[in-house]
């Protein structure tokens, strides 16, 4: 039997098939940083038989909402999120990709209204899903780094 | 844009090609009431609210112009010093304030995206007059009529842009709006200032025949329209390289030589050097009538907007 490099945990979120190389960018949109009260396990550059590589993060007592589902989509459209509950997969949520982003991203424009002191939030409209082209719905620019426009 | 009875107009990509030629149509039925030949009050009872956070000579005076000739009222302020914005009021607010007092919102601000944000706060209508480097659609739009008007047609046009095509915002707009149609374009500016990858791609993607060079000199004899914009020096740090490139940009008799007999120079002004004065009186030069033309564009859209005669 093939041993685990990462163990099962009893309760919270296994984030799997991130695309290599984008585990880091998945903690940053969670905000996780040294601020979390139980365990985060980061496993990168895992040999996967449907990517080739992929990275892993499990954390552990912690549900993600929508919201951050959808975040994590932005940057990693493959990735599947399984919600564990006592040691069993309890729900499978597939990543899918919005057709719009709302007050996820912050416009990499600096002269947007929306980088301005208005009541709104930042609204991306999904162009194209692959390669991944977000529009912001106000001033038109193309996020060039989604990850690092990440709110 | 399903209908234009209470529509926004933010950016020219909202039209389609049959609402523009709806718009071009009604403008040139227009001209009569903007040379103030015949009188038309469709609008009286009507106000617009002109915002301009920022200064205008043409946009203002026009859509002034546009809404007086058919018969409505205008209010509003030509720059931001003395209203409740200096004291510090979000674009919002002021939004929300003169959606009020109006039936028509037109807004020129130095931000990207706020007649976006400000149609997402109006309950009435919304005229983008130029936002930043965004967009400027009536510019777009008088820039078509006067192409339209001046050849008769916009299908099999051939058209070239000069001069600063990656930062100049009329340039960006006109071409998504001539890729619309079957025009055949040319991009000419210095390999540093020429048009960006996406609307080059725009381009492209219709499958329209395009040419990209630095030198007028290869289209100047097969195009029907030469558009010319400023180089603006500041995108030059160094002042010698920008006379150089400035210089091989000028338009004057001795380039025209060649020329087609029809062609049309049109430019959205103010111009510097670009065009050299001694032009002005050759039958070549359009950019005064392009400028005019925007009364009657401006009309149009009014009328449809607020449910004039049409």
């Amino acid at each position: 039997m093939r041993e685990l490099r990462v163990q099962p945990i009893k309760n919270g979120t296994v984030i799997d098939h991130i695309p290599s190389g984008m585990a880091l960018k998945v903690l940053k949109i969670l905000g996780i940083s040294d601020n979390v009260a139980s365990t985060v396990t980061v496993a990168m550059h895992v040999a996967s038989s449907k990517m080739k590589w992929k990275d892993i993060v499990k954390v552990e007592d912690r549900e993600l909402n929508p919201r951050e589902v959808d975040k994590i989509c932005l940057i990693a459209p493959s990735a599947t999120v399984n919600v564990v509950r006592n040691y069993n997969v309890a729900e499978k949520r597939r990543v899918s990709l919005p057709e719009k982003a709302v007050g996820i991203l912050k416009c990499g424009n600096p002269n947007c209204i929306t980088n301005q002191r208005e009541p709104v939030e930042t609204v991306f409209l999904v162009s194209s899903k692959a390669p991944l082209v977000l529009k912001c719905r106000y001033c038109d620019r193309i996020i060039e780094d989604v990850a690092s426009c990440i709110l | 844009m399903s209908s234009f009875a209470g529509a926004d107009v933010i950016s020219i990509a909202d039209f389609s090609k049959e609402e523009v030629m709806k718009i071009l149509r009604i403008a040139k039925e227009m001209v009569p009431m903007a040379t103030g030949k015949k009188t038309d009050r469709s609008l009286e009872g009507k106000i617009l609210s002109a915002l301009f956070f920022e200064p205008s000579t043409r946009t203002r005076l026009s859509f002034e112009s546009a809404m007086k000739r058919l018969g409505g009222g205008v209010l509003g302020f030509a720059q931001p010093e003395g209203t409740s914005i200096m004291k510090g009021e979000t674009l919002a607010d002021t939004i929300r304030m003169v959606d009020a007092y109006s039936d028509v919102i037109v807004i020129r601000h130095p931000q990207e995206g706020a007649a976006r944000l400000a149609a997402d706060f109006a309950s009435r209508p919304v005229i983008n007059a130029g936002d930043g480097a965004g967009q400027h659609p009536t510019q777009t739009l008088l820039d078509l009529y006067t192409i339209w008007e001046g050849l008769g047609k916009l299908d099999g046009a051939s058209i070239a842009l000069v001069g600063d095509l990656k930062y100049g915002r009329t340039v960006h707009s006109l071409t998504t709006a001539l890729s619309m149609f079957k025009t055949n374009l040319s991009f000419i500016a210095p390999p540093s200032l020429q048009m960006p990858r996406e609307l080059v791609e725009q381009v492209k993607e219709k499958g329209l025949p395009l040419r990209m060079t630095h030198d007028i000199r290869d289209v100047i004899k097969e195009v029907d329209v030469l558009y010319v914009t400023r180089i603006q020096k500041e995108r030059f740090p160094d002042p010698q390289e920008y006379a150089k490139v400035a210089g091989t940009y000028k338009i004057d008799i001795p380039l025209l030589r060649d020329a087609k007999k029809s062609l049309m120079i049109m430019h959205p002004l103010p111009r510097v050097n670009e065009i050299a004065p001694e032009v002005d009186a050759t039958p070549y030069a359009r950019y005064f009538q392009q400028a005019f033309n925007g009364v009657s564009v401006r009309m149009a859209l009014l009328s449809l907007i607020l449910g004039g005669s049409r």
